[in-house]
């Protein structure tokens, strides 16, 4: 377990360090050159080449790319062009921010995917199990923009239940905070639980098939103690895949449901940075993304591998 | 010969699903109304009006009109031109560029194989968005642009699977009759192969236009698709954002049209599963 561990961070190392060289070779040939941003559109080419003289921007790729990389070693990301203020701190503040988000979505995720699931599966082809079927087919089939949109109209506009987006104010309290939480969190969850619970739903219908549920069933045990106790921790195996892909799927929608809600995270910070042309944001904020989504990855596969003992060892390439 | 007939025959459906039928008659719909939109949207797309500005639905304007008085009607009928265009150009492009690697992939195994999968774990290592915002961050945003780069997001899954499927396929006798005949690898590669690698593909290709559409949508609405004054429907839902409360009419069309594309296209393809797969065959008959 622990060489197959090691042998994963080191894969995750060698893919960061070509995914650091990929980033700063495309941007690099952003047409928006960096002197042009500082200097402003109509600057002379005098004041353009001392820019670039003082940025180090005509040094070969090498150089000014080792400059770079051996930045983010000891925590230094550059500094922002637009902001004028350095990227590290501005993506940890967006981190945390996008952080508190990502958890409460894969929270409700979770609980309301499986619970979904089990009640379908337990109610196979009755009216109930259809009616999830409809809502979760609505939640993937539409783009979690327009359902964010949808949910501003109702809860903030019409009801004015919830405000129409930001981020709480600390100094306002924990209910004004977690208040501009629950709409992003209910956009993203809406539109990831269908993996969940459809796959929650026919893994738990096999598993209610199978010989040693028959026989727990025919032993007189309770439905509810077979479902959640028996059939349940045996049906979420192929459940901690999918959620493993729903990560990804949820640092997607989350850049998405950040633009919509204008919520200061950084899925705003990387759009916002891509619009001002912003290099050193840019390389930064992506670096840092695909990072967590790694990580997030080698998590999920070894919980699968923790669930799963037949797996846990030989399959290097993950 | 004979034996890749025999396998495609054992693949044909014992009965069309109900899900195949339904999801190709709204995609023929859709895909026949985008091509007859120049013809049947009642205004141009980008026509102007100032005098009938935010104009909720009526006879005139059957879905209202927009902050410019844009017919919102003819918008989204234009915007399933492309939509489907992106959704299945992208595709193509993941389609054209996949197969082949992952061909040449499963079947010539060692070091080419090594590189190449490692290149597809590199490039699934971006979380699918970001990879899209990457190559769109270094150009001028485009509708074309974001097609390539939707295309380039789905190539590693495309080719995970062709050569899933091929490492099946190289261990066939009549792989090995081509193998032993001394045929070229081309000719085994396009010939003997691919046509048996066919079904698995296109399934996953019927998948994939959806969350295409949907990839370009969202990058469309973050402004890194098409350009405004074009109709796309992931552009039209951002542009109505500052109306919503005034004028919901304006994101709700294209909402709509979205979500009956998604699920036809979702329903066409889950029925090409279930009629290409026997297994699923089976265990709806049990």
């Amino acid at each position: 377990m622990i060489s197959y561990v090691i042998r994963r961070l080191f894969a995750i190392m060698v893919t960061l360090v070509v995914m650091s060289v990929l980033i700063f070779a495309v941007t690099q040939v952003l047409p928006g050159n960096v002197a042009y941003v500082i200097a402003g559109q109509f600057a002379t080419p005098d004041v353009v080449a001392a820019i670039e003289q003082k940025l180090g921007l005509n040094d070969p790729f090498y150089v000014q790319y080792w400059r770079w990389a051996s930045g983010i070693l000891v925590g230094n990301l550059g500094h922002s062009i637009v902001m004028d203020r350095p990227v590290a701190p501005l993506i940890a503040d967006a981190l945390t921010a996008s952080a508190a988000l990502a958890v409460a979505s894969f929270v409700c995720v979770t609980i309301f995917g499986i619970a979904l699931g089990v009640i379908a599966a337990v109610r196979q082809n009755r009216p109930v199990d259809q009616a999830i079927s409809i809502f979760t087919y609505l939640g993937v089939s539409v783009p979690e923009f327009f359902w964010g949109i949808v949910l501003i109209i109702v809860f903030a506009r019409y009801l004015g239940w919830l405000p129409t987006g930001g981020a709480g104010d600390s100094s306002a309290g924990l209910a004004a905070w977690a208040s501009h939480l629950v709409l992003p969190t209910a956009t993203l969850t809406f539109t990831l639980i269908a993996h969940v619970s459809r796959l929650t739903r026919s893994s738990m219908i096999e598993t209610l098939r199978s010989q040693y549920v028959r026989n727990a069933r025919a032993k007189g045990l309770p439905e509810r103690v077979l479902v959640v106790r028996h059939a349940l921790p045996n049906a979420l195996l192929p459940t901690i895949t999918v959620l493993a892909i729903d990560v990804g799927w949820l640092i997607g929608g989350i850049v998405v449901v950040e633009a919509v809600f204008a919520y200061p995270g950084l899925g705003r910070l990387l759009v916002f940075s891509i619009e001002r042309h912003d290099l050193p944001l840019i390389q930064g904020t992506i670096l840092i993304v695909a990072a967590i989504y790694c990580f997030a990855n080698l998590t999920a596969d070894l919980l699968y591998a923790y669930f799963n003992p037949k797996i846990r060892y030989g399959s290097a390439n993950g | 010969m004979a034996e890749q007939t025999a396998i495609r025959a054992a693949k044909l459906p014992s009965r069309i699903p109900t899900k195949l039928w339904v999801g190709a008659a709204i995609v023929g719909a859709l895909v026949i109304l985008a091509a007859v939109a120049p013809v049947i949207a009642p205004y141009p797309y980008d026509g102007m009006s100032i005098l009938v500005r935010l104009k909720p639905p009526s006879l005139v304007h059957w879905f209202g009109t927009d902050d410019y008085g844009r017919d919102v009607l003819s918008r989204t009928l234009y915007g399933a031109h492309l939509s489907l265009l992106m959704g299945f150009l992208a595709t193509a492009i993941s389609v054209a560029t996949g197969v082949p690697l992952g061909l040449v992939a499963g079947y010539g195994r060692g070091r080419i194989d090594e590189w190449l999968m490692r290149a597809m774990d590199v490039l699934m290592s971006f979380p699918p968005i970001m990879l899209g915002l990457l190559v769109l961050a270094v150009t001028q945003p485009a509708l074309w642009k974001t097609i390539i780069a939707v295309g380039i997001v789905y190539v590693p899954g495309v080719v995970r699977l062709t050569r899933s499927v091929t490492l099946n396929l190289v261990h066939e006798e009549f792989i090995q009759a081509a193998h032993a005949r001394g045929e070229r690898m081309s000719y085994i590669l396009s010939a003997e192969i691919l046509p048996n690698a066919w079904p698995p593909i296109m399934v996953e290709a019927s998948l994939r236009v959806t969350f295409a559409i949907l990839l370009g949508a969202a990058l469309s609405f973050l402004g890194m698709g098409a350009q405004p004054p074009s109709s796309d429907w992931g552009l039209m839902i951002a542009e109505a954002r500052p109306f919503i409360d005034r004028a919901p009419w304006i994101a709700l069309a294209p909402g709509a049209a979205m979500c009956i594309t998604v699920i036809g296209i979702n329903l066409l393809g889950d029925g090409l599963r279930e009629a290409l797969d026997p297994r699923l065959q089976r265990s709806r008959a049990g």
